[in-house]
């Protein structure tokens, strides 16, 4: 694919449809007007509603930070890597392909223009055709700058695994599960030929049974939670009869590869020297607190482990949107039936509203489409999104981090794996220097302030400082060379 | 599990058929390893067990992939003389030299 896809892309938002003749630099909708919809993120809920929105007569740009449509669910290998049969490694592959073809013909009929390679990194309200937006993003790996104008926004951008530290986390060959995912999907790659799965949610069986189908040996998977948390929500469960099949699925992954499935433990440490050996995997109370005596080590040469998924939110909280804390402790868009924010003119679907899966995903970027077009939104849509909301939240509540956790943490091990700052130094500006929040923790000890600008360690900071996270605080969702942000009008603010 | 065993277990390349394109060549701290076409640095370095290219700006400790989505930074790399990459986003390029990167990979500037 060598450098091409990103020029090409970087130049299409300076010329596309929506440009004047000519204009070279003009951001793509300067001069020919703005596009109707802007979607950020090609994930599900993005894919589903630019699709859907083109189909119902809307001018559509879709701007995802991904090199294919489909996400993180639907990541696949590039299409160099000759993969004969990518569904492989997929649940539900046959709801992906038909809105990719979707994808492809209205890109052909100029319905949409899709821009891959494209990191939007602010929404700011576009002065110059009020009430409308001007979208910026770095394009491509060269970190080209472009723009795209608006009526309208709906920000599909998805999330990012919760990680929980514990001693030995840094060590290479400890991954994200969702990572050891993302990884094998596009890659074809293992992290190792014996991993451990840990942590919390539904994510780890789907994870488990990939890397047994592609090879992996896999130990254990070492599940936090109580799965009797379910018991709570018997009609929901009911209601759900896809979800139940799906767990038989991976239920019967897990035997098929010999896999053990412990609830109620979690990876306590990680050792080794250089990368990890092994894992002390120990028994947890009922708040998830480690029972002493219970730890026994198993022999791995990798770890792919998260406590489920939060929100991803910059863009959204830079514009002022609603947030609010859903069952599992994270922070979530505050969204009405139809996708709409707090904010006018500014939309979102799928997990950003909470955490609850693909297939919400897609019913919720439908539903946007809908609304946003006009149009009357299907029933079945809408009985489908509050079925799957209410299972959603089943999920959420059932695997939500018990405080007890921090009890696996010494006061050496590193929470903020970007500025190495340990537990203790956490601990210490909360008891002896006051510190409330994350944010005042991040003011005292750098624990945030490093490159993933708190990702990474966000959760596990709030938990230290004894409240839920905070809504995301970062005006930048991504690095931005200092000459793209020489652009942004300074009146936009 | 027998060695012999062992060596019939399938690859993810099995699972899905996958039949690259092209292969070729990159060089990682002066090892050449091979890439299929389409795969992220990251995954070529995988593919040779390699799991860590990079160390910390503050102890030196070592450091790969871990979010594998581009949100976490840990897999950062030197790739042609451009420090601060994301190897688990940035595609292979034949001919690429890949250096483990130290620090904040701008160890030549004297701040």
């Amino acid at each position: 694919m060598a450098t091409s896809p990103s020029d090409r892309d970087a130049r299409r938002a300076d010329t596309g449809p929506d440009s004047g003749p000519g204009t070279g630099t003009a951001p793509a909708g300067a001069d020919g007007g703005p596009c109707d919809l802007a979607v950020v993120g090609a994930g599900p809920a993005g894919l589903a509603a630019a699709v859907t929105a083109a189909g119902l007569g809307l001018r559509v740009t879709l701007l995802d930070a991904g090199e294919r449509p489909g996400g993180q669910y639907y990541r696949h290998p590039a299409p160099a890597l000759g993969a004969a049969r990518p569904e492989a490694l997929h649940h539900g592959w046959s709801a992906f392909a038909p809105r990719e073809a979707a994808l492809r013909a209205h890109e052909a009929a100029g319905r949409i223009t899709h821009l891959p390679f494209h990191h939007v990194w602010t929404v700011v309200p576009d002065g110059a055709a009020a009430p409308g937006w001007i979208l910026h993003a770095v394009a491509g790996p060269e970190e080209g700058p472009a723009r795209v104008r608006a009526r309208a926004v709906l920000l599909a951008t998805g999330a990012y695994e919760r990680q929980l530290p514990f001693p030995g986390w840094t060590l290479p060959g400890v991954v994200g599960a969702g990572g050891a995912q993302a990884m094998l999907k596009s890659g074809l790659v293992l992290p190792g030929k014996r991993v451990v799965v840990a942590g919390s949610g539904p994510l780890l069986l789907a994870v488990a049974g990939s890397l047994g189908a592609a090879g992996a040996r896999v130990p254990a998977v070492v599940e936090a939670a109580a799965y009797t948390g379910y018991a709570a929500h018997t009609p929901v469960l009911l209601r759900n009869p896809a979800k139940l099949a799906e767990a038989a699925t991976y239920g019967s992954a897990l035997l098929r590869h010999g896999i053990r499935f412990l609830t109620r433990h979690a990876v306590t440490e990680a050792h080794g020297t250089g990368r990890v050996e092994a894992v002390t995997v120990a028994r947890l109370d009922r708040d998830w607190r480690p029972v002493p005596g219970t730890g026994r080590r198993i022999p791995c040469d990798a770890l792919a482990v998260g406590h489920g998924l939060v929100p991803q939110l910059e863009l959204a909280t830079g514009l002022g949107c609603a947030t609010a804390t859903g069952p599992d402790g994270a922070v979530a868009l505050e969204l009405d039936p139809d996708g709409r924010t707090s904010v006018p003119g500014i939309w979102s679907a799928g997990e950003t509203g909470g955490v609850g899966g693909a297939q919400l995903a897609l019913a919720e970027g439908e539903i946007a489409a809908h609304a946003l077009a006009g149009r009357p939104v299907p029933a079945r849509l809408a009985r489908t999104r509050t079925r799957l909301r209410a299972f959603a939240a089943a999920m959420a509540a059932a695997h939500r981090p018990g405080p007890g956790w921090t009890g696996w943490l010494r006061e050496d091990t590193d929470v903020c794996r970007c500025e190495e700052v340990p537990a203790g130094r956490i601990r210490e500006a909360v008891r002896d220097l006051g510190a409330r929040d994350a944010r005042t923790v991040k003011l005292l000890t750098r624990a945030g302030m490093g490159w993933c600008q708190g990702r990474m360690c966000g959760p596990a900071v709030a938990a230290l400082a004894g409240h839920d996270p905070a809504p995301d605080r970062r005006p930048l969702s991504c690095p931005v060379p200092l000459g793209h942000l020489a652009e942004l009008p300074p009146a936009d603010h | 599990m027998s060695e012999a065993t062992r060596g019939r277990r399938r690859s993810p390349r099995d699972l899905v058929g996958g039949t690259p394109t092209a292969t070729w060549s990159l060089r990682f701290d002066g090892r050449e390893l091979s890439a299929q076409a389409g795969q992220s640095i990251a995954a070529v370095l995988w593919s040779a067990g390699i799991l860590a290219w990079r160390t910390t700006r503050e102890t030196g400790a070592p450091r790969g992939a871990f979010c594998g989505i581009g949100s976490c930074y840990d897999c950062l790399v030197t790739v042609n003389g451009r420090p601060n990459q994301r190897a688990c986003l940035v595609p292979a390029r034949p001919g690429d030299r890949v250096t483990t990167q130290e620090g904040t990979g701008h160890g030549d500037l004297a701040v």
